[in-house]
């Protein structure tokens, strides 16, 4: 059996000691879901370096830390953004801050999204809830290397319309050129008129190249179960399925422990994931 | 549309993919051509079930009428989907509502035509279950997925959850 190579892990400059960072803007993207806009700190004097899909620890002081994917267009360095869905003590903390407030970053850590890889290929983004968020980094370098890259499909759920991140961005991306973007929600009123049902059902609607497709999948744990099981049993290749794991992380260097899965560790090994290498880990119920 | 230039177009369609040709005309017998326009109902709930559809183009709303709550919709239908499977199961009655969002494309089966070929060949009959089974196995899947509720946060939604 040939091995699965594994995705380059990155090194963070600054793994223990959070860099001071100021919040320029937030913005509620939902009623319980918002975007910290940050004023991205300085590593070693150079920009804030990151690759998409990695993430930072976000210290709210005084509180505590959080794993957060970086949401931003890792392009412009200066501004990083953090979409963030508010349910505990740190997100809520996170929340409450207003311009000019100070937080701590530690990061970014992780594993990225495989951009070098789909050159030249068909992308297929498939994202649930705010799983959309780790992925919107991908999705800005693709369009800005438009040219680079086949079609792009962007399949997107969410509960409700009024959960769905990123709304005006959904337009404008799939206004670009050989780009389609599909969105659905659980639920609708008369009022909305696109897709209800799950993202898997999505797949109906579009034709997938798949000796040439690309996917990456982010979202619930449950809805990357069923889109990987279905782009599988469309014809994509396990090697060409990427997915964003989440556990609860503390370290961020895989010293501590908390986000072990098997053998891995979320924090170091991921989150992003070529399926094989956690396919078996997913289907084990113990873990 | 002649019966020849419907069955092509029937053969496109996904739900009769690689259907066997024989297969394929037997349907077309039973088969016509439908356009309904944005707004319009393609069946009632509580109506007579007589009529299948292979959507084309378009999309459609299932709805329940939800009493104060008025018409609730619990999912759309596209193309290539197939749309009205009472007519298949006892006591033959729509269910739901369905709701032309776009104007709408579509093959309709006519179902007591359907059924009458289905058991004078039971190949082609078994054919149809083995097909619908699949469809209703599909949609079972995604409606308990819906269930789930999975973007909520008790299901560990990704998250940021500290």
């Amino acid at each position: 059996m040939l091995e699965t190579p594994v995705l380059d892990e990155i090194k963070s400059p600054n793994s223990m000691a959070p860099l001071p960072a100021t919040i320029r803007r937030i913005i509620w993207e939902t009623d319980d879901t918002y975007t910290l806009l940050i004023d991205a700190p300085r590593l070693d004097g150079k920009e804030f370096p990151f690759r998409p899909g990695q993430f930072n620890m976000v210290y709210a002081f005084g509180i505590g830390e959080s794993a957060i994917s970086i949401s931003s267009d890792p392009s412009k360095s200066n501004l990083l953004a953090h979409t963030i869905h508010r349910v505990g003590t740190v997100t809520s903390a996170l929340s409450k801050l207003k311009r000019g407030d100070m937080i701590g970053l530690r990061g970014p850590f992780g594993t990225a999204w495989p951009i070098e890889e789909a050159v030249g290929k068909d992308v297929c983004i498939a994202a649930g809830g705010i799983g959309l968020a780790p992925l919107r980094p991908v999705i800005y370098t693709l369009i800005r290397r438009r040219s680079e890259f086949g079609r792009i499909i962007i399949l997107y759920g969410a509960r409700s319309p009024l959960d769905l991140l990123y709304r005006v961005e959904l337009e404008q991306w799939s206004k670009v050129p050989n780009t389609e973007v599909i969105t659905t929600v659980d639920r609708g009123d008369s009022s909305w008129k696109g897709h209800i049902g799950v993202v898997t059902g999505l797949f109906s609607y579009v034709k997938l190249d798949t000796p040439s497709t690309i996917a990456m999948v982010c979202g619930p744990e449950v809805m990357m179960k069923y889109t990987f099981e279905e782009l599988e049993r469309r014809g994509v290749s396990q090697e060409h399925i990427f997915i964003s794991m989440e556990r609860n992380m503390k370290c961020g260097v895989g010293l501590c422990g908390h986000c072990q899965f098997g053998p891995k560790f979320i924090c170091k090994d991921g989150p992003v994931f070529r399926l094989p290498q956690i396919r078996h880990l997913i289907e084990k119920k113990e873990i | 549309m002649k019966p020849h230039d419907l069955s092509e177009s029937l053969l496109k369609h996904p739900f009769l993919s690689n259907m066997n040709e024989e297969f394929v005309k037997t349907l077309t017998s039973c088969a016509s051509n439908i356009v309904f326009d944005e707004g319009n109902y393609l069946f009632r709930e509580g109506e007579d079930a007589k009529t299948f559809f292979l959507l084309r183009s378009g999309r459609v709303a299932l709805e329940v009428g939800g009493g104060e709550r008025g018409q609730i919709r619990v999912q759309t239908i596209g193309a290539g989907e197939v749309l009205g499977w009472s007519w298949l199961i006892s006591p033959y009655r729509w269910h739901f509502d369905a709701y032309a969002l776009e104007q709408v494309h579509a093959f309709a089966i006519d179902a007591s035509c359907l059924i009458k070929k289905c058991e004078t060949d039971c190949h082609f009959g078994y054919e149809m279950l083995r097909r619908f089974s699949e469809v209703l196995e599909r949609r079972l899947e995604a409606t308990r997925l819906q269930l789930l509720d999975v973007y909520g946060s008790a299901m560990g939604d990704r998250g940021e959850n500290y």
